[in-house]
């Protein structure tokens, strides 16, 4: 997975220079947190349901490998192919492989996320493959060049105007000459040219959202019903997908896509849910001729009895991005991954490497809110402590952290002594206080980053603990 | 004085005995008003929440274990802090669950620490008496919310002592201050810290109202620098409002 979390801070300040990003974040936060707690307050099994949503995907987890072989037998069986990938460079060139097999030109790609996570279209096109993102978001950034900002809108961080600038640019050599500035307009024109590549596919990819285990069935969830003319027009479809996507039954099935948009979008239903069931059968109009499912473990199954395993449960609503005051602020593209905000504060460090992601999960105030919106409860905080741990172990913070630390837990172990030192300290920061204001402005080192965007509020000479006692001493005098 | 209900350990926290003690003393003044006597263990340190969150988690342990020893014995042990106390009765339990005896000892404690509306409303009954009128908005500071179910209390409290709460936009968001992440990230955090006073300042209240004290001088430090008019309170400070000087009040 490409990562460039090591510019995070450079990301960040870009990010929060961004007018039009800002707009973009300000409307998602507000609109889609709105939403949920609508869609939630009208389906009172809601709780009910995540905890039974968990539950199932505990089960799986722990039964994984027993899951998956049923799966791959009933893909077999129905007349599919699954193939497995260790890691990222062994699902490209088996995607690679099978596309080559069938000659393949062009190939069209409904939205996924494990397609990002495997850097899959690059792939492709740096191997004459004619690679086209159906999903429109998805299609906007491949024109531009772009990441997805977030992991189910992936062109969020773009206002219409910039769109509209975009598909000037590449579309006028497809003979679209007309600057546009109706969303609809948009969509109709990004319509038409995909319906073109759509009818001219050799190959479809899509990712799934769910795998039926008892089945063989992969579910699709979209809004576009652009994955339905991605799987079913070209004479072979290629599922790529990880591991963590297994669940037993259709009737779980259910319990998760009446948890799926509530949680992303605040909707009941997305508007297209397929369930695909391996290649065309004889007496089938239409559906693909080959039928290939691709199993992703590219690092997941390393998590599988660590603390991280429940981080296997996600489902990719992205509800913890839409409710995630640090995403909010910054948007996607700061955590220089695919994965962002919470999940990907988790997910990055493990798909790439801790020291390249160490930041992600520091940058949250673990104020909680993404836990509590969280369809299958995973404890995002505790997920992302976990890394903080790790690199403490690994000794990868700044050394003036690390020693800070063990200073302040010294001085724990010693109250007393942390007492008086307090009361020493206070002096010294009242010496920086403005007597006619009560505040200090400017204070140095670390606490330097406080005072740069906010005042301090001078305190007392004197601490709790040592007016306490005094109180104390006092009252026993009288006694006496 | 009526006969005292039983004891109350304080844990003071850092904040409020270095930066804040006549929100201790509001703190103490509540406690008694209710009906108990309140004693502050002479050796209390941090909760060690900054180890912990910090990747430090060795540290975070010992440093659990000395707060244990300081106040497992007692009745009671009240935090006017959500954030100090969800370290306590949230975390303390999972962070030494490999340690037998101290694990046990932290189920013992996380089952009488309160935070101290929490301890006001459900264990001391209490009811303050009405002391004026005042509209205020009131945020609810994360970990009181979201790991001990801190929000109607501190809101029941108010009422009853004459307190109007004029809801600001979003009150369950985060104000930025995260401990070490508003150093750490500055440029997020003031972000953050500039829409939660905003939309505070927007409900024009007398007062913004909170019931942890980073989040307060967070949201008072910014609001201080914007030049706002807005005073910051702690709750408990509010509930004690005939204690406070008249410059801040006005």
């Amino acid at each position: 997975m490409q990562v460039n979390s090591k510019d995070f801070i450079p990301l960040v300040n870009l990010a929060l220079d961004n007018n039009s990003l800002q707009a973009s974040l300000g409307m998602l936060g507000k609109g889609l947190s709105f939403k949920r707690t609508a869609a939630v307050a009208d389906f009172p099994e809601f709780d009910q349901l995540r905890d039974e949503a968990r539950d199932i995907k505990d089960h799986c987890l722990q039964y994984l490998d027993i899951y998956l072989m049923k799966f791959e037998e009933q893909v077999t069986n129905k007349g599919g192919h699954v193939h497995w990938a260790s890691n990222e460079g062994e699902a490209r060139e088996i995607v690679l492989s099978l596309c080559q097999a069938e000659n393949a030109r062009t190939i069209t790609k409904s939205k996924s996320m494990v397609t990002e996570e495997i850097d899959l279209v690059p792939f492709l096109e740096d191997h004459g493959l004619d690679a086209v993102e159906t999903d429109l978001g998805e299609y906007i950034i491949q024109l531009r060049g772009e990441r997805p900002s977030h992991i189910i809108a992936p062109a969020v961080h773009l206002s219409k105007s910039q769109v509209a600038d975009t598909f000037f640019d590449q579309h006028s050599n497809l003979g679209f000459n007309e600057k546009l500035t109706e969303r609809v307009d948009l969509v109709g024109e990004a319509r038409q040219v995909l319906r073109e590549k759509f009818l001219g596919a050799d190959v479809g990819i899509s990712g799934a959202n769910f795998l039926v285990a008892d089945t063989g069935t992969i579910v699709l969830v979209t809004n576009e019903g652009n994955a339905e003319l991605t799987t079913a027009i070209p004479e072979t479809h290629i599922v790529v997908t990880g591991i963590e996507k297994i669940i037993p039954t259709l009737e779980d099935a259910s319990t998760f896509i009446r948890l799926l948009a509530r949680s992303a979008v605040g909707a009941e239903i997305s508007a297209y849910t397929s369930f695909i069931t391996g290649p065309r059968r004889e007496e089938d109009q239409d559906g693909p001729k080959n039928f290939h499912v691709v199993l992703v473990d590219n690092g997941r199954s390393e998590m599988l009895g660590t603390e991280l395993q429940d981080m296997l449960r996600c489902i990719r609503c992205s509800a913890c991005l839409n409710h995630c005051p640090v995403y909010l602020s910054i948007g996607g593209h700061a955590y220089g991954s695919v994965y962002s905000g919470p999940m990907g504060a988790v997910l990055t460090p493990q798909f790439s490497r801790l020291e390249e992601a160490k930041q992600l999960p520091n940058a949250s105030t673990f104020c909680g809110r993404c836990e509590s919106v969280c369809p299958v409860h995973i404890p995002l905080p505790k997920l992302m402590r976990h890394w903080r741990n790790k690199e403490f172990e690994a000794g990868l913070n700044p050394l003036s952290m690390r020693w800070g630390l063990r200073a302040w837990a010294l001085l724990n172990r010693h109250p007393l002594l942390q007492h008086m030192l307090a009361s020493l300290g206070i002096r010294i920061l009242g010496l920086f206080g403005n007597k006619a204001t009560g505040y200090i402005i400017k204070l140095p080192g670390l606490a330097g980053n406080w005072t740069k965007d906010r005042d301090f509020r001078t305190p007392p000479s004197t601490t709790f603990m040592s007016q306490w006692k005094t109180m104390q001493k006092n009252r026993q005098k009288k006694e006496v | 004085m009526t006969e005292e209900k039983g004891e109350v350990a304080l844990f003071v926290t850092c904040l409020i005995d270095n930066l804040r003690p006549d929100i201790g003393f509001s703190v103490v003044s509540l406690i008694e008003d209710a009906g108990f006597k309140v004693i502050v263990p002479e050796l209390q340190s941090c909760c060690g929440q900054p180890n912990f969150n910090g990747g430090d988690k060795l540290n975070a342990q010992k440093t659990a274990r000395k707060v244990i020893d300081a106040f497992i014995d007692y009745e009671y042990v009240v935090i006017a802090s959500g954030s100090c106390g969800g370290m306590i009765k949230h975390h303390y339990i999972d962070l030494l669950v490999d340690d037998t005896l101290y694990r046990q000892k932290a189920e013992r404690l996380t089952a009488k620490v309160y935070e101290l509306s929490h301890f006001l409303c459900e264990v001391a009954d209490y009811k303050p008496v009405f002391i004026d009128k005042m509209e205020v908005t009131y945020h609810d500071a994360c970990a009181g919310l979201r790991e001990l179910d801190i929000k109607n209390q501190p809101r029941a409290l108010l009422a009853q002592s004459g307190v109007n709460i004029i809801e600001m936009d979003e009150p369950e968001v985060c104000c930025g201050f995260g401990g070490a992440f508003c150093v750490k990230y500055p440029e997020i955090s003031n972000q953050m810290v500039e829409k939660k006073v905003m939309d505070a300042n927007k409900t024009d209240a007398a007062a913004l109202v909170t019931g942890d004290l980073g989040c307060l001088m967070n949201m008072e430090g910014k609001l201080h620098r914007l030049g706002i008019d807005l005073q910051v309170f702690h709750y408990a400070e509010l509930l004690t409002r005939e204690r406070l000087t008249r410059e801040r009040l006005t």
